[in-house]
């Protein structure tokens, strides 16, 4: 870790690591060589542009891919398939337009995991309503189907289904990439407030900067499978790594002035 | 969801259930064609008069399929011909060998023979009376002036050693179009003109009612066809009585009373058990079953071959389908294999099942049951891999174990897909189950068959509009089983 962050007290204890991690798809690198840290209750922002690696990162952490070479960890420990299931339960995953399963209702979708666990109807219920007061999704959507929803919706419901378990972890790719942007704008500031208020780590993958720095103080911009630059949006700005973060930082418009 | 997929299973059980056990009466066996059905039910009445329980299992299709299940034991009687015994069924056997030789031949095969019926019903070679005439044709030998008249002849003579290949070796023949037809449908076709020649039976009422002339086989080609019964050697233990009866029918039939009872029953539409009740001079057992209970039984057992043969189908082919979509590689083969199955065409499907299954049920539903593989393995593998990728990994990435996300995630996306492919083979299953009426497996096809020998275009209807109507309830019951089974966000999903 060459760019640790400055305002850490202590050692904090590590909850997801790259080490030496490459993974390539055919003749298509997604990740060449990569080292990365996430402590344990920090949020990180993964950014860059499509096909830079940054959603490889998030699903070699699951383990919904494996490197070719180097090694994932979680608590310190080296990922094992038989320890998959265990891992996967304690963090939530949030992609893209929700990925809600359209056959089942909101509830449905949300209940799939407690309901394997053994959890009774009514604890998923309550939980099930924390949640909704927590997203601010009004209580009589749970019982609509996906297709029924709206994106914003669609969007909180995915959220509630990773933090059903109550998480160590939340892993967001892309979370509020299919949103117009009024709503976008809403839950990104729900979400900050989510983030701030539930303190696990997260991660989040966008391609927006000003997305990401509303999200998180730290920044690792990736490009072809590699981090560039790994740091607070002043150092992006102020001491850029490579020519390729100044330009990346100046493609973005409407940058706030300075980061939350 | 999983309530629904579980009546489903139990529906299939269910559909399993209905497995018949029957008594031991004597099974007669009769060929698709006129002669043998009387003679057939010939055998059943003399049994009944001796006191024995029989049943008649009628036009079961061709010589081989009689025969072999004649040695398998699944059935005990059939009339047969003493040139089919010499040319086609026996091996290293003279052409010309008489009763006693065949009998001996017969013995280690546990078969018996009795002595022959009285009358001889050899192949001929028939021309329009108008037509031989005026080409001055009057045996088989003045065919070789006439190279370009067109030949149709039954598939069965088609093939065997002592039919056109033969005759064609013996006289030298030249003719080059020569068609294969159903034997009763080429009376029809030589009477218009669309044949020159047919293959004829010698005893066929037909003859004379189309004004044919039967051409003089000049170099003797033709064997002797004297009509014996051939039966299982056990039933001389088993039904002395029955057997003596039927030993006692020997030369009690000659050329003109069969020709008779033929024309009576293929052109006055007389019924078999009428004609030969009348010939036995006693009173024909009253076949009091309306057209309503026909129907029924033939419905219900029309309905158990494809309901078997389907729940069967699914059981195995939702599994192959699964592991195809999870395995590629053995995916491939297994979509490769029940497709080869599918090319095998339908009728030889249902005759390869008879070595392995004998004759009636069990054999239609094997065939059925592997014509129906296909449609729901596709539509299975089919419906699994459609799923989105995203949506497969948002259940992986919430730590679920495999199964569960088989049950409550993959099937339930591709219910609509699985239950697509069977409604595909319930349907063609319908239709093809009537084919099963050759293997004696009864159904809506034994009107048809019965309605193609005689002529017989009601008959034919008797089987094929129920079928067809059939098919449009199996059409209409999954379409309310898909209604019924396909989760509701996906019907929202589809009309959005």
């Amino acid at each position: 870790m060459e760019h640790a962050l400055s305002d850490a007290d202590a050692v904090p204890r590590s909850a997801f690591a790259l080490e030496h991690a490459s993974k390539r798809y055919g003749n298509v690198v997604a990740l060449d060589d990569i080292n990365l840290d996430f402590a344990t209750g920090s949020t990180t922002a993964l950014i860059g542009s499509s096909g830079s690696g940054k959603s490889s990162v998030l699903r070699l952490l699951l383990g919904l891919e494996w490197p070719d070479h180097g090694c994932v960890k979680a608590d310190g420990h080296v990922l094992e398939r038989s320890r998959l299931l265990a891992l996967r339960r304690r963090v939530g995953y949030v992609i893209q337009d929700g990925g809600l399963f359209p056959h089942l209702t909101a509830l449905g979708n949300l209940a799939l995991l407690p309901r394997h666990l053994g959890w009774s109807a009514e604890r998923i219920r309550q939980r099930a309503e924390e949640l909704a007061a927590l997203t601010h999704l009004p209580g009589d959507v749970l019982e609509r189907y996906p297709a029924e929803l709206s994106g914003g919706q669609r969007q909180r419901v995915a959220l509630m289904r990773g933090l059903m378990p109550d998480p160590d972890a939340l892993l967001l790719d892309e979370p509020l990439g299919a949103l117009d942007p009024l709503v976008r704008h809403e839950l990104q500031d729900q979400l900050k407030l989510i983030f701030d208020q539930l303190g696990k780590t997260v991660i989040v993958v966008t391609h927006d900067l000003a997305e990401a720095a509303w999200f998180a103080k730290r920044l690792v911009l990736m490009r072809k499978g590699k981090v560039v630059q790994d740091g607070r949006l002043e150092d992006l700005r102020k001491r850029p790594a490579d020519p390729f973060v100044t330009r990346f930082v100046e493609a973005q418009r409407h940058l706030p002035e300075a980061s939350p | 969801m999983t309530a629904a997929w579980r009546t489903l299973g139990a529906l299939c059980l269910f559909l399993l259930l209905p497995i018949g056990v029957s008594a031991e009466p004597v099974r007669i066996g009769s060929k698709q064609f006129t002669e043998s059905v009387i003679l057939g039910e010939l055998a059943r009445e003399t049994a009944r008069e001796a006191g024995i329980q029989a049943v008649h299992q009628r036009e079961l299709g061709g010589t081989s399929i009689l025969w072999t299940a004649l040695l398998h034991g699944d059935i005990d009687v059939y009339a047969e011909y003493t040139g089919t015994l010499t040319h086609e069924l026996l091996k290293n056997v003279s052409p010309d060998a008489d009763i006693p030789t065949l009998r001996a031949r017969l013995q280690p095969l546990g078969i018996g023979i009795t002595d022959s019926l009285g009358f001889n019903n050899t192949y001929a070679i028939g021309m329009r009376e108008d037509r031989a005439a005026s080409l001055g044709v009057h045996s088989i030998s003045d065919l070789l002036a006439h190279t370009d008249l067109r030949f149709g002849f039954s598939n069965e003579f088609m093939d065997r050693e002592d039919g056109w290949p033969g005759l064609r070796d013996r006289y030298g023949l030249t003719q080059t179009q020569v068609r294969g037809l159903d034997h009763t449908l080429a009376y029809r076709a030589v009477a218009s003109g669309a044949v020159d020649a047919i293959d004829l039976y010698s005893t066929d009422a037909e003859i004379p009612y189309y004004h044919l002339r039967t051409l003089d086989d000049d170099r003797h080609y033709f064997p002797r066809y004297e009509a014996v019964y051939l039966y299982r050697l056990p039933l001389e233990q088993s039904a002395p009585a029955f057997v003596g009866a039927l030993r006692k029918l020997a030369g009690r039939i000659d050329q003109s009373a069969m020709q008779q009872m033929n024309a009576k029953v293929k052109l006055q539409g007389e019924n078999e058990n009428m004609v030969v009740a009348n010939f036995l001079g006693i009173r024909a057992q009253r076949d009091d079953s309306g057209f309503w209970s026909r129907l029924l039984q033939r419905s219900i057992e029309h309905i158990k071959l494809v309901a078997l043969s389907l729940g069967l189908a699914v059981l195995l082919a939702i599994p192959l389908g699964i592991l195809a979509a999870h395995l590629k590689r053995l995916g491939q083969l297994v979509i490769g294999l029940t497709g080869i199955l599918q090319t095998v065409p339908s009728l030889a499907m249902f005759v390869f099942m008879i070595p392995l299954f004998g004759i009636g049920t069990w054999p239609a539903v094997a065939a059925l049951f592997l014509y129906s593989l296909l449609p729901i393995v596709r539509n299975t593998h089919a419906g699994l891999v459609g799923i989105a990728p995203e949506l497969l990994e948002s259940a992986a990435a919430q730590g679920l174990p495999r199964s569960v996300r088989l049950y409550r995630v993959e099937l339930p996306l591709a219910t609509r897909s699985i239950l697509a492919g069977i409604k595909t083979a319930a349907v063609i299953n319908v239709g093809t189950a009537t084919l099963a009426a050759l293997i004696g497996a009864g159904g809506y096809g034994q009107p048809i068959l019965t309605g193609i020998r005689l002529d017989d275009i009601g008959l034919i209807l008797e089987g094929a509009v129920p079928a067809a109507v059939l098919a449009l309830l199996v059409q209409g019951l999954f379409e309310g089983i898909e209604r019924w089974l396909t989760p509701r966000g996906l019907r929202i999903e589809a009309r959005q």
